[in-house]
This record gives structure tokens, sequence and C-alpha cells, in this order.
């Protein structure tokens, strides 16, 4: 920790300024991600760490990686998972509630430890030289650099992490494919069911919902000759959600026709 | 400026995103968690790299990016599954084989 404060005295540089702001903004989004309850604030939280990342990179002569760290994870990861968020349900906000009795204060004091620990370890490690810097490896450039390493020293591993990346992407497809539990009826199926079944009430095809002239939408059922709804004339999705209007409400005398138009 | 800063917020980061792998219940949040803590390795390769003056390290990061997105595709695509069959995405929810 004295190195870390004697480091803080010695900033004078503009890479110590940015360092000195984006560090604790970097920590508290982290940390905010942490706290947070609702899973997207965590994602706005981590692509904001991803982007100062990025520009930590940048300022450490890592100018491809910067780049590829904001398109890849900023742009692809997290749209990825914001994606599946919608999917999971946005508002599916994580209970703070522990399950687990004790967890947190051991998770707690075990990270503390832990970063304790990195923290002296970094502190006490010396190289016994100044750091060197990139600039003879980036004399080429940055970007004619690393593919000098890829594609010379690294191709196996290369050739390896693109076999990697197909093998993920056809798991995905097997793990995402719906298997449907029943087949599709045919439509000769369905005449057979709609004619050969127990019975013909519904041969000549469900009763469309509304009431005439009244209220044609879908939500309201049909009314029958003897005035009760209809409950098969409205979709079984509608009814299921509650979002079907008693068709009762409609009838002659009970709407108030001087307004005008109804409803 | 000492580039050990780096490693200091490295370090840092990893361990946040550590405890929320363990806190969390959420999976994607986990899973957020687990990214932050690729993140923060990437970070002190990053540093590394400029420490020892050559590119090996950028290229480690470069492929760690790599793997991290390989993970990403096929976990997301895990977390569906489980919330298609199970109606929740909380880790704590899938215990069916403790029963």
């Amino acid at each position: 920790m004295l190195d870390l404060a004697i480091s803080v005295g010695q900033t004078q540089t503009p890479e110590a300024v940015l360092f000195w702001v984006l560090a604790p903004l970097t920590v508290a989004a982290a940390l905010g991600m942490l706290l947070v309850k609702k899973a997207v604030h965590s994602a706005i939280l981590m692509a904001s760490v991803m982007v100062n990342l990025a520009v930590f990179y940048i300022a450490q002569d890592a100018l491809f990686l910067g780049i590829v760290q904001i398109v890849v994870y900023t742009g692809a990861v997290m749209m990825l998972f914001l994606f599946i968020l919608m999917l999971v349900g946005v508002d599916s906000s994580d209970s703070l509630t522990e399950t687990i009795p004790g967890l947190r204060p051991i998770a707690i004091v075990a990270a503390v430890g832990f970063g304790g620990l990195m923290v002296s370890l970094i502190g006490r490690a010396t190289l016994g030289r100044n750091a060197i810097g990139l600039d003879a490896a980036n004399s080429l450039g940055n970007v004619e650099g690393i593919a000098q390493l890829l594609f010379s020293k690294y191709v196996w591993p290369f050739e390896v992490v693109s076999a990697l990346l197909i093998t993920a992407a056809l798991g995905a497809m097997v793990l995402a494919h719906h298997q449907s539990i029943q087949m599709r009826p045919t439509q000769r199926q369905l005449s057979t069911q709609r004619f050969r079944g127990k019975s013909l009430a519904n041969a000549a095809g469900l009763p469309a919902p509304g009431v005439f002239a009244r209220h044609n939408a879908v939500d309201v059922p049909a009314l029958l000759p003897d005035g009760t709804p209809a409950a098969n004339s409205i979709n079984a999705t509608l009814q299921a959600r509650g979002d079907m209007l008693n068709s009762g409400t409609f009838e002659l005398g009970k709407v108030d026709t001087s307004k005008g138009e109804e409803k | 400026m000492d580039a050990a800063n780096y490693l200091y917020l490295s370090a840092l980061l990893f361990t946040i995103g550590a405890v929320g792998v363990v806190v969390r219940r959420n999976a994607i949040v986990v899973f957020m968690c687990v990214e932050l803590m690729l993140n923060a390795a990437n970070l002190a390769f990053v540093t590394f790299s400029r420490i020892n003056g050559d590119l090996n390290g950028q290229v480690v990061a470069f492929f760690t990016m790599v793997v991290a997105a390989c993970e990403v595709v096929v976990g997301l695509a895990i977390i569906v599954t489980i919330y298609r069959s199970r109606r929740s995405a909380s880790v704590d929810d899938a215990s069916l084989l403790k029963r």
C-alpha cells in the first residue's frame, strides 16, 4: 500500500491524469454492477467498465486491442447480453436476499483477503528495472507487430481458436434449437377432427368474436342466442391473460347512445 | 507513471468480479462478473506486455477475448435453455440434482 501511496504522489504525466480519473470510475462501475438490483443496470455498468478498459489499453500502446475491446466486447458481447436479458425478461430483478446463510460475509472476507494478497504481492514484486515500454516493439505499428506474432509464432493456437469458435457456434445452435413436442396438425387432420369428432357443433367453424354492431373487437366474446357469452369465440391466450371484456356491458339499453360512439 | 498501477486496478477488478460470481444469483449477472474477471486478466496481460516491451502479452489478451466470446455464446445459450424449461434465470433454482 505504501508503494501505491508513493506512486500517487508521483503522478505528473497526462497518462497519470487519465488513469486517476478513469480508474476510480471503473472501480465504481464494477462495484455498482455488483450492487444494483436490476440486471439491465448491471449490463450498462459493465459496458462502461469495458469502454474504460479500452481507453486503458489504448493508453498503454495497445491500439489494436483497444479497438477490438470496443468492437467485440462493448459492441457484440454486451449486445448479446442485453438481447438475452430482453428474452429472459427485463424486469426479472434479482432479489438480493441471501439463500445460503452466511455466504455474503464469507465472500466479503475472502475477497478482502484475496485482494489484499494480490495488492501486497504486486507491491512487493520488483523487476529490478523500469518498464521498457512498447516503442521499440511497435516501431512497425501495433497492428503489424501483432500480425507478425500471430501468423508466425502463434499460428497454431490461432487455428485452434478458430476451431473453438466454430464449435461454440455449433454448440449454441444445438442448445438453442427448440424441439417441438408434438407434430403440427395437417389440414387433413384438422378437417377430420372437425367433421368426425364427437359432435358437429363446431363443424361450421368457431363463432367470431364481437357483439354485432356494438363492439367488434377480438376481446369481446360473441353472444349466443340465449344471451350468454360464447367462450370459444375468444382466443385462448386472451382468455388466459384475462384480457377480455364482458360482452354484457354492450347490451342494448346499457350503452349510453347519446355520446355517439361507444366506449 | 508506474505501470504497476494498472496491475493494482486489474487485481481490484478481478476481486470484484469474483465476489459477484459468488454473491449474485441472476445467472446473467454472474456471467457478466465472469466477463469482468476475464477483462481484468486482459488488463494485466496488456500491462505486462508494456513492462516487458514485447507484444506477446497482447497476443495472449487477444486469444482471451476470442475464448471469452465463445464462452458467452455457449453460456447464454445454456441460460436460455434453462430459462425455457424452468422459467427462471436464477442459479439457485437449478438444483434438481440435489434433491
